[in-house]
């Protein structure tokens, strides 16, 4: 049963479960991913929202459940996920170039092939003629857009970005998303979003995936049913509005369950 | 050009300072008329330093000698405990706490008996220039690996990477400010622990010529070398600046 769902699915979550000693935070999490799909996950803060990335990503172990890629069983593995982190994770000593090829060179790709790979997505990345610059000299959008650069061009089956714009201001997060949403229509990335903003989580994902409070799992699933390409006008459409409050209320429900079980 | 000038600028209050107490000795010494083998002035001290130039300078090259060959030592044992530590969590358990002890040892006490064992040569010099430096080098390197971002660790484990790559990729760079500020920590007391080196025992070196000097009460010349040694001691740090911009040029702020 499993396997033939995981068949049509590129990414199978199944009844994953995660205690660091007595303290339960993955309570059976359930859920599955299209190819080419966009899915978002929100949370109240502190519900295991990273845990369940890192479980995902093959970085900890999961007490239960299982994680399957492609109909593959993928726990515990690292390879079909390309990772990234809240924070940009630039490193200085190297240049901007070299820091995006850092996940091609750590996989044995010559670093000429690796600087070549790279090197064609500085373009769509917006990051054209910054290759020898060093990360200091990036601004924060650019920044984010490099440590991108250096997730996707791994080309591995599915992205996990753990709130990838939380750190920049929000004319800059919204540029951000702007530009997400366009350039991810061409490449055909599958992606798992771990985001606050509800807003974000709705304008980028093709469903938005609610967690409960800890010890968590999946509540709510709202399909975000806009048509896309997205703009910033959709923004402002009763339709977004309507499904934004969805998120938020169910967000919102969960937050206060999760305060009257702690009383 | 104008960088040199700030610099320049920068170290007035502290040549200011050394001029005004310079003065005040020289005052004092030609004032009281105090006998030069008690206290010479600063340039008597200058004059007969330079009067014996040869001879310093004859002695200075064994003792740059000796801290070279100590402080290359000193940094290979550094590194390779440090590295060790940061492989293996046994060894960390087991080590640490000789580090520490190490630093308890009263090398006063100590140097003698490495004479007696080591003879008069470049040996026991070298290893009280390691006992005295190796430590610092060691917690600073350690240090700097451990600090290595949790999230950039999971980073390189996501992107497959082995727990030597791990190392090659991030701690290891990551460590360069740390371990820069050990080395200038490190070489600033290499120096000094190789004047003590040679004081308990040595056939050339600036202490031994301290030595000599300080028995036949030519107390200018001890002077002499102790400018020496500190001017030695001085140039050695700004290299580490050298060295840093060479080797991690982006690990310097600013």
């Amino acid at each position: 049963m499993a396997e033939l769902k995981g068949a049509e699915h590129k990414l199978v979550i199944e009844g994953l479960r995660k205690a660091f000693g007595p303290l339960p935070v993955l309570d059976g999490v359930d859920f599955d991913v299209a190819p080419g799909e966009f899915v978002a996950l929100v949370g109240p803060s502190g519900c295991g929202k990273s845990t369940l990335f890192d479980v995902v990503a093959g970085l900890e172990p999961p007490d239960a459940g299982r994680v399957l890629v492609d109909g593959a069983d993928a726990t515990g593995r690292v390879d079909p996920f390309a990772y990234m982190p809240q924070r940009d994770l630039l490193f200085p000593w190297r240049t901007v170039l070299d820091n995006t090829t850092l996940g091609l060179e750590v996989a044995g790709v010559p670093r000429k092939a690796a600087r070549a790979r790279a090197g064609e997505l500085f373009e769509p990345f917006g990051l054209a003629g910054f290759e020898k610059a060093r990360p200091g000299e990036l601004s924060g959008g650019m920044r984010q857009r490099a440590a991108l650069l250096r997730t996707v061009v791994q080309d591995r089956a599915v992205l996990l970005l753990d709130e990838p714009f939380g750190a920049l201001d929000a004319l800059t997060r919204i540029d951000m998303q702007l530009w997400l949403e366009g350039v991810r229509a061409g490449f055909g990335w599958t992606v798992l979003l771990i985001t606050h903003d509800i807003r974000e989580a709705v304008f980028l994902a093709d469903r938005v995936l609610v967690l409960g409070p800890r010890p968590t799992s999946v509540r709510h699933e709202t399909v975000v049913d806009l048509p896309r390409p997205r703009d910033v006008s959709m923004i402002t459409q009763p339709r977004f509005a309507e499904l934004e409050a969805e998120v938020l209320g169910q967000v919102g429900r969960g937050r206060a369950a999760g305060a009257d079980s702690e009383h | 050009m104008t960088g040199a000038l700030g610099r320049l600028r920068r170290l007035t209050p502290a040549l200011v300072l050394v001029l005004v107490g310079l003065a005040v000795w020289q005052w004092y010494v030609t004032a009281s008329a105090v006998r030069p083998q008690v206290l010479p002035s600063p340039l008597r001290v200058l004059t007969e330093g330079w009067a014996f130039r040869a001879q310093i300078w004859a002695n200075a090259l064994p003792t740059l000698q000796v801290t070279a060959v100590g402080f290359a030592v000193s940094l290979a044992v550094g590194w390779a405990i440090a590295v060790a530590v940061d492989f293996s969590p046994w060894l960390r358990r087991a080590l640490t706490p000789l580090l520490v002890a190490s630093q308890t040892l009263p090398i006063i006490a100590i140097a003698p008996l490495l004479i007696i064992w080591f003879g008069f040569g470049l040996a026991p010099k070298v290893v009280v220039i390691a006992l005295v430096t190796f430590f610092p080098i060691a917690v600073g390197l350690i240090e700097g690996f451990g600090r290595t971002d949790r999230q950039a660790t999971n980073l390189l484990r996501s992107m497959g990477a082995s727990r030597w790559a791990q190392f090659r990729y991030v701690r290891l760079p990551g460590a360069m400010p740390s371990f820069f500020t050990a080395l200038r920590i490190g070489i600033t007391y290499a120096v000094t622990g190789a004047i003590f080196a040679e004081y308990v025992g040595a056939s050339a070196g600036l202490g031994i010529f301290m030595n000599l000097q300080k028995n036949s009460f030519r107390t200018d010349l001890v002077l002499a070398a102790v400018l020496v040694t500190a001017l030695i001691s001085v140039s050695l740090y700004g290299l580490t600046f050298l060295v840093q911009r060479l080797v991690a040029p982006w690990s310097r702020r600013g």
